[in-house]
């Protein structure tokens, strides 16, 4: 009876930790350094729509380098290498880690921010794009020179669309990754979600948690944002089976799909 | 006496003025990595090696399962994927309510994460094995379990190594954040003051100096039980 009693008393304290994490999302209170209102609405979307900015700004620079880059490496079928080596190396260096060398060396502001992310976008995102366009059919290639397309028309006609699927997860890890990543923006002192999370003395108890959720949820949305647009693009018959889809899914390396990162 | 006490004031701020400028001090750093570095680099090991070891096991015990009744590994594949894509930091922070600030927190959110790369590494090395092969097997008269254990499994080893180096990796770069949950780390280090390059420059090299060493200890590994690959490969 006693034990019920206590499991009761921490699922409630559980619970009550989490609604009033959700009402600093809503409603501002006054910080605990005094003074100041923070919280609420108006304030989290100006960290949501910084969070957005910086993530989009450095998810476009990677896509602007590092797909051109894998399709031209996959399309010529050399710097396998190259590709193989980017995306260990991207692996193995802690996020945490890229941006505190940044902030040591380089300084802080919203363009060192977005610097980092778009360094740890780059290695799935050029993989995917490399791996994709590699695993194209050798014969189906060779059909359409047969029929008389040129390099690019094999490229944009023909390779593009077979490796849509492989490049559409690449950039879905991309975003995840960057997404979540962006929550260390505060840090380098960009305002993003991550601001309650890391000034958790202004913020008190619910601050890390209101930013974690905030985080959680536009981390998922902005991965199925990607794979909306993704399979917007795929060309019909190459779409993937939603249980396929889950296979390739948040998508994680395995030794057949071995250049797939996570 | 005096004079003593004078020579060693001067020394020790001619040592800190590096220091002060919050420089990289190669002599600091060596000077004083007991104290500083050590610590937080041990609770890293820790913080790698005994997640990747539970997820290990869970994972194997939830692939074996999902092999043997198909039916399971939509669900499972489903679970350990919905962890994997929370943001690392969320996910540990998230978990507090729950379990509290401390080690037990961080390993926690560190196994969900190990989960979903070991399940989908056991089930394709699982899956990769040639019908032929398990026919064979049975047409020798091994049982089910004989046919997982002795045939199944060991041509599995490939796939399950090469998740072992992918989690391990990931595992390491994850754990970097853990203290966020409170369970110490290298991420300290980093934390404690971000404009410190000594700090910095040492917490980041020391992860990706483990995440290197690990990786090449599972690769030495993968040579030693798997000599019929080497072999394959020489021809």
């Amino acid at each position: 009876m006693a034990q019920g009693g206590t499991r009761a008393m921490t699922v409630l304290a559980v619970v009550t930790e989490f609604i009033d994490a959700l009402r600093l999302i809503v409603e501002p209170r006054e910080a605990q350094t005094g003074n100041v209102q923070v919280g609420g609405l108006g304030e989290f979307a100006y960290f949501t729509g910084q969070h957005l900015l910086v993530s989009g700004v450095a998810l476009g620079v990677a896509v602007a380098v590092a797909l051109p880059v894998g399709l031209y490496l996959g399309h010529r079928n050399k710097g396998e290498f190259v590709a193989v080596s980017v995306s260990n190396i991207g692996r193995s260096v802690p996020s945490l880690a890229l941006l505190g060398l940044f902030i040591a060396f380089a300084g802080i502001g919203f363009g060192n921010v977005a610097l980092v992310l778009c360094l740890i976008a780059v290695p799935p995102i050029l993989t995917n794009a490399y791996v994709g366009v590699r695993q194209v059919d050798p014969d189906t290639v060779d059909a359409a020179k047969g029929m008389g397309m040129t390099g690019v028309e094999v490229m944009r006609k023909v390779e593009l669309p077979l490796a849509a699927p492989l490049i559409t997860s690449g950039l879905r890890l991309a975003t995840v990754a960057v997404v979540a990543t962006a929550t260390i923006g505060p840090l380098a002192d960009t305002l993003t979600l991550g601001r309650p999370i890391i000034n958790n003395n202004v913020y008190g108890e619910a601050g890390p948690l209101a930013g974690a959720i905030a985080v959680a949820v536009i981390t998922l949305l902005a991965d199925q944002a990607v794979r909306i647009a993704g399979r917007a693009v795929t060309p019909k018959g190459l779409r993937l089976r939603s249980d396929q889809e889950r296979e390739s899914g948040p998508n994680v390396p395995s030794l057949k799909r071995g250049a797939q990162t996570a | 006496m005096i004079d003593l006490l004078a020579q060693v004031q001067t020394r020790q701020r001619t040592g800190e003025s590096c220091v002060a400028e919050d420089g990289f001090c190669p002599d600091y750093i060596v000077a004083n990595f007991s104290d500083r570095y050590l610590g937080p680099f041990l609770e890293h090991i820790v913080l790698t090696l005994v997640p990747v070891a539970i997820g290990f096991a869970v994972a194997f015990g939830l692939a074996l399962l999902a092999h043997r009744r198909g039916w399971l590994v939509g669900p499972f594949d489903g679970m350990t994927g919905f962890f994997y894509t929370i943001p690392s930091i969320a996910l540990f922070i998230l978990l507090l309510p729950f379990t509290g600030r401390g080690l037990v927190t961080g390993i926690f959110a560190l196994v969900l994460y190990t989960l979903y790369i070991f399940f989908r590494n056991f089930l394709t090395g699982l899956q990769n094995v040639p019908p032929e092969t398990k026919d064979a097997a049975r047409g020798v008269g091994l049982t089910e379990r004989q046919l997982l254990w002795r045939v199944e499994l060991p041509l599995a080893v490939p796939e399950i190594l090469a998740g072992l180096r992918i989690a391990t990796t990931t595992t390491v770069g994850l754990a970097a954040l853990a203290v966020f949950a409170g369970a110490g780390g290298l991420g300290t280090v980093i934390l404690r003051d971000t404009s410190f390059k000594s700090d910095v420059v040492t917490a980041s090299a020391l992860c990706i100096g483990l995440a290197v060493v690990l990786d090449l200890l599972i690769l030495a590994l993968q040579r030693a039980i798997t000599p019929w690959r080497r072999a394959a490969h020489g021809r």
